[in-house]
């Protein structure tokens, strides 16, 4: 009996490693996201001094968590129900979705390659980073609760 | 059987009675001379502030369109609703497809008594059950300011309704019943200054009321459930609480909510989303004052639990 036990607790756990949840991992990614760009806002209001070193550590951080959203990964098909707030038209506009997310990190690689030297500068490109938040959820996310 | 003619007659005589009454009751009704008056000549600088916090743009700008291309207000966005899809016209100053050979006292029907130029019932989609409580010196000014706007033309697509729906007189009766210029939360005399100019422009060219109110069977707003969420009218999901109520927005300090419909940023750092991105950004051009007294509103209404049911959990 204890060893039925566990072979079946060592079964479940391969499964649950071997197919990872796309919707828990895309939910940690965006937290992520909202983490880093909180952080730079702060600094964008003034709330924070601005230095540039740390701007640019916080600019790299959003452009390596921005590469690692892979759309084909984190949104395969049937991934459409559960505790999600993804919204339907990501699978019926896949190619839509892709795009706004590409000018996303098009918009944050133009940030972090002038490195910016001053606040006005960073206003500029942090307001062009964080505009395509709203556009996205605007088209591609549902609120639930 | 002479007991069931006469029935046969009363019955219909009630019924023509009934129709009359109803054709009566159901009659568009326009502004009254007195409120007329009341327009004045108009100002654009300030009906520009109208323009935006009314979201004129979120329905009527040329769907996808972004920056300058959204003051083409050729409509066509379709809503689908429940009872149809409403799809917004074209309210550019386009004198045919448009609304560029219209008068103020046309507009001013249009947003105080949801009435068209040629008389008929606006469906009320079009938040007039909100607009009815402005000002007519707003209305005037924002009259102002659209004639500041380039003409587009395009006529958009008609609604698509089901019976009975498809029915415009029958609005006249849901007005009857939902269409009121009172607004809605009173206040005690001597409240701060900006809860009362929030409250003007959430109950009335906001129409926050319209999305965050739950309805009930006819498709009136809750007043009971002032602004608790709903779920929402066109797709799928739900719009959330801004009351402090559970479920609510209770733990955002008035410069949160400022914060948010400015930036489009919640106290956490997720973003606006939905239909709520569009109205973010026209909130975005008003002042901070604007934006600080719809806060100061939002944080001194009555506090209601979620006004929609609360989410299935699904099994993993």
């Amino acid at each position: 009996m204890r060893k039925l036990v566990i072979a079946i607790s060592m079964l479940a756990l391969a499964a649950s490693a071997a197919f990872a949840d796309p919707i828990l991992d895309r939910q940690g990614l965006m937290k992520e996201r909202g983490k880093i760009a909180g952080g730079l806002a702060k600094v964008v209001k003034g709330e924070e001094p601005f230095d540039a070193a740390a701007v640019l550590t916080q600019l790299q951080a959003l452009q390596a968590n921005a590469e690692k959203f892979d759309a084909d990964v984190l949104f395969p098909a049937g991934s459409d129900t559960g505790d999600t707030t993804a919204a339907p038209k990501i699978w019926e506009d896949m190619a839509g979705f892709k795009s706004t997310e590409d000018k996303y990190l098009a918009d944050i690689k133009a940030a972090t390659a002038t490195a910016p030297a001053d606040i006005d500068t960073l206003k500029t490109q942090f307001d062009a980073i964080t505009s395509n938040c709203g556009t996205c959820h605007k088209t591609y996310r549902v609120k639930k609760s | 059987m002479p007991w069931l003619r006469k029935l046969v007659g009363a019955l219909v005589i009630l019924g023509a009675v009934g129709a009359v009454a109803g054709w009566l009751l159901s009659a568009p009704v326009r502004l009254d001379g007195e409120t007329l008056a009341k327009l004045g000549p108009g100002d654009a600088v300030k009906g520009k502030r109208i323009f935006y916090a009314g979201g004129c743009t979120s329905c009527h700008a040329k769907p996808g369109s972004q920056g300058d291309a959204r003051l083409q207000l050729v409509g066509g966005l379709a809503l689908k609703t429940p009872f149809g899809t409403f799809v917004p016209p074209n309210i550019s100053q386009d004198p045919k497809d448009g609304i560029g050979a219209w008068s103020v006292e046309d507009l001013a029907n249009a947003m105080l008594k949801g009435v068209s130029p040629s008389g008929e019932h606006f469906y009320p989609a079009f938040p007039y059950a909100s607009y009815t409580r402005m000002n007519p010196a707003d209305i005037a000014d924002l009259y102002a300011f659209l004639k500041t706007l380039p003409a587009a033309a395009g006529k958009a697509p008609a609604n698509s309704l089901g019976f009975p729906f498809n029915i415009r007189r029958g609005i006249g009766l849901w007005k009857l019943l939902y269409l009121r210029d009172q607004l809605v939360v009173a206040f005690p005399d001597g409240t701060a200054g900006p809860v009362m100019a929030g409250r003007y422009l959430v109950e009335g060219p906001g129409h926050c009321g319209e999305c965050h109110t739950p309805r009930d069977f006819a498709g009136g707003t809750k007043k009971s459930e002032w602004l608790a969420g709903a779920v929402a009218a066109e797709g799928k999901g739900v719009v959330p609480n801004i009351t402090s109520g559970e479920g609510g927005i209770g733990d955002w300090s008035g410069a949160d909510i400022a914060n948010y419909l400015e930036t489009g940023f919640t106290p956490d750092f997720d973003s606006v989303g939905g239909a709520m991105v569009d109205v973010q950004r026209n909130i975005a051009q008003l002042t901070p004052e604007d934006r600080a007294a719809i806060a100061a509103y939002l944080k001194a209404i009555p506090p209601h639990p979620n006004g929609y049911p609360a989410r299935k959990k699904t099994a993993k």
